[in-house]
């Protein structure tokens, strides 16, 4: 990764930025960890710009990791469980 | 306590979600259906060990997982090799960059449209089990870290050292695919761009 320019008034630097970006994004950070990424986001073009791609990764992973589970399985599924249950009465 | 009378009533809603993570453990539609029955009916059996008001699909994950690793992970059972540890952070941002290290909100859009959802389910089904089950569950799922270690039964720790190189795996996996669309092209000299302190 790119060196760590610190400057004054934002001392995180790229490096630190990224190391903790996933864990920023999974908003698994202390607040104090969380404002100073976030302040490096929005004064680094290259970082935020980073950083609002893997946001737009995950969400695409979210949106089209989905599936329908068969109709016909739930069917099944409700059959067998009402087959125990008559059985789990009936002894 | 739970009432095992209500299950259905309780748990059928999740049955897509179950399905799709059996979808992504299995990688195929049969023993997907057979493990989510599986682990419908064993979670109707324990049901009155589960805590009511604790997290219900999180559980259903937990049990899902179990059989999961029980069953099914023999059958195919291969060497999983998976070296990431010189795959650099954000290594498919970094190929479809701009040579300055951003990438517009068009580009970025272009990547994503690009990429098919057959291209990402295979490239999440390509990473090493271990790795595809924390990505699945933390960037599909959305679940926290304590999450993800309850239903997977390892640390916190080893979780987020998987997720780390599973992120990195993914990204690699996926990177062929935004090649193959043509969305790499912006750059010249592909692995030796350092997007940071272009000043």
């Amino acid at each position: 990764m790119g060196q760590s320019d610190t400057n004054s008034m934002f001392p995180l630097g790229c490096d630190d930025a990224v190391h903790e970006l996933y864990h920023f994004l999974d908003g698994e950070l202390t607040e104090e960890r969380r404002a100073a990424i976030a302040q490096h986001l929005d004064w680094c073009a290259p970082c935020g710009s980073a950083a609002h791609f893997e946001v737009e990764l995950r969400r695409v992973l979210a949106d089209r990791c989905h599936d329908r589970v068969p109709n016909a399985l739930i069917e099944r599924i409700a059959a067998a469980i009402n087959e125990e249950e008559r059985h789990g009465t009936a002894t | 306590m739970a009432d095992q009378a209500t299950f259905q009533a309780d748990a059928m809603g999740y049955a897509d979600a179950l399905f799709s993570a059996a979808l992504r453990m299995t990688k195929n539609r049969a023993d997907a259906e057979d493990l989510v029955q599986e682990t419908f009916l064993k979670a109707y059996r324990a049901y009155g060990g589960y805590q009511e008001g604790t997290n219900l699909l999180a559980w259903l994950y937990r049990i899902l997982t179990n059989a999961y690793i029980t069953s099914y992970r023999s059958k195919q059972r291969r060497p999983e090799i998976a070296d990431v540890d010189d795959v650099e952070e954000l290594y498919l941002f970094k190929r479809v960059a701009d040579v300055d290290g951003t990438l517009s909100r068009s580009a970025e859009d272009e990547v994503f449209t690009a990429l098919t959802d057959e291209d990402i389910k295979t490239a999440l089904d390509s990473l090493p089990e271990t790795f595809r089950l924390v990505v699945y569950f933390a960037d599909v799922e959305g679940l926290s870290y304590a999450e993800i270690a309850e239903i997977t039964d390892v640390p916190v720790g080893t979780v987020m050292s998987r997720l780390h190189r599973g992120r990195k795996a993914l990204q690699k996996a996926l990177t062929p695919y935004a090649e193959r669309h043509g969305l790499l092209a912006r750059q010249s000299h592909g692995s030796e761009v350092e997007p940071h302190g272009a000043e």
